[in-house]
């Protein structure tokens, strides 16, 4: 189980991903033979995951940004997997959620400008199985995008 | 206005969305590069605002935030006053993650992050509900969730 320390140093931690562990360990105070070691229990016990890159995709072009919110038809006993498996190979996906709710599925998708987006939307997004209804909204804009948790 | 990148560049970005933990010397090894030719890269993947970070990736289960749900807010007033004060006012709510603002159906999606179903039932009566201007809220529970590597 995790204790203070742990929940400490994943807060620090989260607030600036940026941080080295051996900068982690100083901005806390902390030896960092200490804190190297919590980290990879942290990471053994599965709680920490992965450190991954954020990249920030309208830098390479990418200016829209799409919510297909997802109804399937689920008459088809491998609906769920078979569409999960064909929106996996749509690049421009960035994002797959499955809900319990009105919705099934939500895709986040990325697209260069509109005039992509509808060459994407007709010839990757609408060809994709087992579709019952599909709603797409775009976001105007990120009011607030905290990854860090509540801990 | 986009940033110019090659094959090379697209390589680096790939191992480093699936571990950014990963120093220059290591990064350089996989692609090909020596250590001060991938650091340079990196940096100017940096400095152009491509690379915007990194993030900890966590087991929220395991942390204790079982349940994750989207909230699809229509407003019931639209003014600019209207969106300003609902904006500022779900930004200060510590278990709404993410605000954004959207076109079509609804105003705004908003994720919640909440310990169980009963600490989100609360969270949307005395937080959510509260705020001013909000108009008809729909609620998805996730499920699951996954990250693609993107147009790389």
């Amino acid at each position: 189980m995790l204790d203070d320390q742990d929940r400490a140093l994943l807060r620090r931690w989260q607030d600036d991903p940026d941080l080295s562990p051996a900068q982690l360990a100083e901005a806390m105070g902390l030896p960092a033979a200490r804190v190297s070691r919590r980290i990879a229990r942290l990471q053994e016990a599965g709680v920490l995951t992965g450190l991954r890159a954020v990249i920030d995709w309208r830098a390479l072009g990418y200016g829209v940004e799409i919510s297909l919110r997802i109804t399937l038809e689920k008459s088809a006993p491998r609906a769920f997997d078979e569409f999960l498996a064909a929106a996996r190979e749509v690049p421009e996906v960035v994002e797959i959620q499955t809900f319990l709710g009105r919705v099934d599925v939500r895709l986040g998708v990325i697209a260069r400008d509109l005039h992509h987006w509808q060459a994407l939307w007709r010839d990757r997004i609408l060809t994709l199985p087992h579709l019952a209804d599909i709603e797409a909204l775009m976001t105007v804009a990120t009011v607030k995008a905290e990854e860090a948790l509540p801990l | 206005m986009s940033v110019e990148i090659d094959e090379t560049d697209r390589a680096i970005l790939r191992i480093l969305s699936r571990d950014a933990a990963l120093g220059a010397a290591q990064i350089g090894a996989r692609v090909g590069l020596s250590q001060p030719a991938a650091w340079r890269r990196i940096r100017r993947l940096r400095d152009s605002g491509v690379l915007a970070g990194r993030r900890l990736e966590l087991d929220r289960e395991k942390l204790g935030l079982g349940v994750t749900v989207f909230l699809g807010i229509k407003l019931a007033a639209k003014g600019r006053v209207a969106l300003e004060d609902f904006e500022r006012a779900v930004s200060a709510i510590r278990e709404v993650a993410r605000v954004e603002h959207m076109l079509g159906l609804y105003d705004y999606r908003l994720r919640v992050v909440a310990r169980d179903l009963a600490d989100f039932e609360r969270v949307l009566r005395r937080r959510i509900m509260t705020l001013p201007g909000v108009g008809q809220v729909e609620a998805n529970v996730l499920l699951s969730e996954e990250r693609r590597p993107g147009p790389l």
